[in-house]
């Protein structure tokens, strides 16, 4: 026990040591080539504090000091856990619908809706991504091409020729899917990290096309004065009629933004247990065994690209709609990154997990937004502890918990 | 003699630059244990693989059933009754048994007949029932065996490639897989190509058998020949 714990602490001193030696270079060199030694000290100090105090408190758990307050808060914790297990999924589906509905009533700040919006949407791509990532087993780099795709559609569609939201909302979908299949069908021969060059390149080169095609999609500049997505309203004015008005309010967008991530959920559940997505999986698992059962590895491939790509296409409509401006900013590598972050982190092939990764990621940008400069870092901090303590996710699915090869 | 259910003529086929076959005739005829043995790299688990199209096929003809299938992708065979259990294994080992064996009569949409077969299989395979939500990476080595075998009987096969069972296996399961083979024989009537290292097992239970070195057939005989053969004996029987 005692020795256990000594390495521990010797760990964690080494630890500190190794993180000071990082820390400098990146706060204690100034742009004027300066050096300082008291800030990073200083961040320095405040960290070994915490590490510390964590410790310390880590140890004398462990050593059963806490024993006395921590048994009855386990117990409780434990009987709660249990009352909830009894419910059955559905009050929970009810209740977690339910404070999303109530959500903009509850919170009424700008920026509060602004981050639901965020989330929702991401919620839309992470659980399309988990199609291609998640169920087919394909490291998919260029994921947020579609989401431009979708998104450009729109705006174009609505600014020359004056689509209505909805009306090109099936066109995005369907540009979207045409573009997976493109890029779908000379590349799916190519397996693995192959596969992920080639599609972190067809990002790159969408992203490419959008900024200097200058006639069509005005390049950097991006396409402006798009129209907000609308809805048709009874009125009773001048007779029974329908009023068609535009979504100012941000709230109205959020349950349009809401509805879209409720419809993806519904898909991607329903295509993870059918016969597609056991195909999905079996490729995932041995492509070639597949192959031998009788699957259609090729084709169930391109589906799971064009699926991904249709989800990507829808939220990239929406996100133009409530942008009612796009550029080729918002469609970089790190978007992708960003995406693939959130399905890793939730758990791979969990839509709880997903929803929950996307939650995190983006309220882990809004909170370190302060931080500023150190946002990253602190970003990626979270990203190294997360893969080393959870390394299937947040909330694993169920059967991705455990791997063959943890076995050898 | 009938009409052969699977004949090879002549096929050849490539890795690269590497001939792996070079002119492989063979014949199997309906209801027999075929076996083909050889060392490693001699060509028998391409054979295999150039049968359910994985390998392209470069020169000859591969007829099964009457019907010639050297151009046809391998996701066609499993309808036409042709299913390989490939070398290894290869479960998927993150999908639960039950899920292996749906897969494994992929093609069928007819559930209750599929429904039907699972029992059909935990009646072959027992163990299987015991594990049936369990994740098919955390059985044992023959357990996995013996789910690759029963996910192939899913797709109601009229002819089986086995490509090494006895691979990695205690002497006392292998004892029981090959039990087993005999018993899908006998009783399903399915016929069976048998690839092998271990010799001797292999054309006990086998009917006939063909030699294979360096990609090339260099001996077919019925197995009691092959076994009484001193030359055999002296190289894959270690006499």
């Amino acid at each position: 026990m005692i020795r256990e714990l000594r390495k521990i602490w010797k760990s964690c001193f080494i630890g500190l040591l190794w993180f000071l030696a990082l820390l400098w270079p990146m706060t204690g060199i100034n742009s004027d080539g300066t050096l300082t030694f008291a800030r990073p000290l200083e961040i320095w100090l405040i960290v070994v504090v915490a590490a510390v105090v964590i410790m310390l408190i880590y140890s004398a758990n462990k050593s059963g000091m806490l024993a006395p307050f921590t048994r009855p808060v386990q117990t409780a914790a434990g009987g709660l856990a249990g009352q909830a297990a009894r419910l059955p999924i559905w009050v929970w589906l009810l209740v977690a619908l339910g404070l999303a509905m109530f959500y903009p009533v509850i919170f009424t700040s700008r920026p509060a809706h602004d981050v639901a919006i965020n989330v929702l949407i991401y919620i839309s791509l992470g659980l399309g991504l988990n199609i291609v990532i998640g169920l087919a087993g394909m490291l998919d780099l260029g994921y947020i091409a579609f989401y431009g795709v979708g998104a450009y559609t729109y705006a174009l569609l609505n600014v020359y020729l004056g689509f209505s939201f909805w009306t090109a909302l099936p066109f995005a979908a369907l540009f979207a899917a045409i573009a997976g299949c493109i890029i779908g069908y000379p590349t799916l021969r190519m397996r693995g990290d192959y596969l992920a060059i080639v599609t972190l390149a067809f990002g790159e080169i969408v992203r490419l096309i959008l900024n200097n095609w200058m006639e069509l999609t005005n390049g950097p500049n991006g396409v402006l004065g798009i129209d907000r997505p609308t809805m048709l309203v009874p009125t009773f004015d001048d007779g029974f009629g329908f009023e068609v008005i535009s979504l100012r309010k941000l709230y109205m967008l959020y349950y349009v933004a809401l509805a879209l991530a409720v419809f993806t959920m519904l898909c991607v559940y329903r295509l993870n247990y059918s016969r597609i997505g056991r195909a999905w999986e079996a490729i995932r698992e041995d492509e070639t065994a597949a192959e031998l059962m009788g699957v259609n590895t090729f084709l169930l491939k391109l589906l799971a690209y064009a699926m991904g790509a249709v989800f990507a296409g829808l939220a990239g409509a929406f996100f133009a709609g409530r942008m009612k401006f796009v550029s080729p900013e918002s469609f970089t590598f790190l978007e992708s990154a960003m995406v693939l972050c959130m399905v890793v982190l939730g758990g791979m092939a969990s839509i709880p997990g997903i929803i929950l990764g996307a939650a995190a990621l983006v309220l882990m940008q809004e909170w370190f937004r302060e931080f500023e400069t150190y946002r990253m870092l602190v970003f990626g901090g979270c990203m190294v502890l997360m893969m080393l303590f959870r390394p299937a996710g947040l909330i694993p699915a169920r059967r991705m918990g455990r791997r063959s090869e943890d076995d050898e | 003699m009938a009409e052969p259910i699977l004949e090879l003529v002549e096929v050849s086929a490539s890795y690269g630059k590497i001939k792996a076959l070079k002119e492989i005739s063979l014949k199997v005829y309906p209801g027999e244990i075929v076996a083909m043995i050889g060392a490693n790299g001699a060509g028998k688990s391409t054979t295999l693989m150039a049968i359910c199209g994985i390998v392209p096929v470069q020169a000859g003809t591969i007829v099964y059933a009457g019907t010639p299938i050297t151009t046809i992708s391998a996701e066609r065979l499993p309808v036409m009754g042709l299913c390989q259990v490939p070398e290894g294994r290869r479960i998927f080992p993150r999908l639960s048994v039950k899920e292996n064996l749906i897969l494994g009569g992929f093609y069928r949409t007819d559930k209750s007949a599929i429904d039907a077969d699972i029992e059909r299989v935990f009646s072959y395979f027992p163990v299987l029932k015991e594990r049936l939500n369990q994740q098919g990476g955390t059985l044992s080595g023959g357990e996995q065996q013996i789910l690759a075998i029963g996910r192939a009987l899913m797709s109601r096969p009229k002819l089986l490639l086995l490509d090494e069972p006895s691979l990695g296996l205690a002497p006392m399961i292998v004892q029981k897989i090959f039990d087993i083979i005999s018993e899908i024989n006998t009783q399903e009537g399915v016929t069976i190509l048998l690839v092998e290292q271990n010799a001797n097992l292999a054309l006990q239970a086998s009917s006939r058998g063909y030699v294979l070195e360096t990609g090339a057939v260099t001996m077919a005989d019925t197995a009691d020949a092959l076994l009484a053969n001193p030359k055999i004996r002296a190289a894959y029987l270690g006499e």
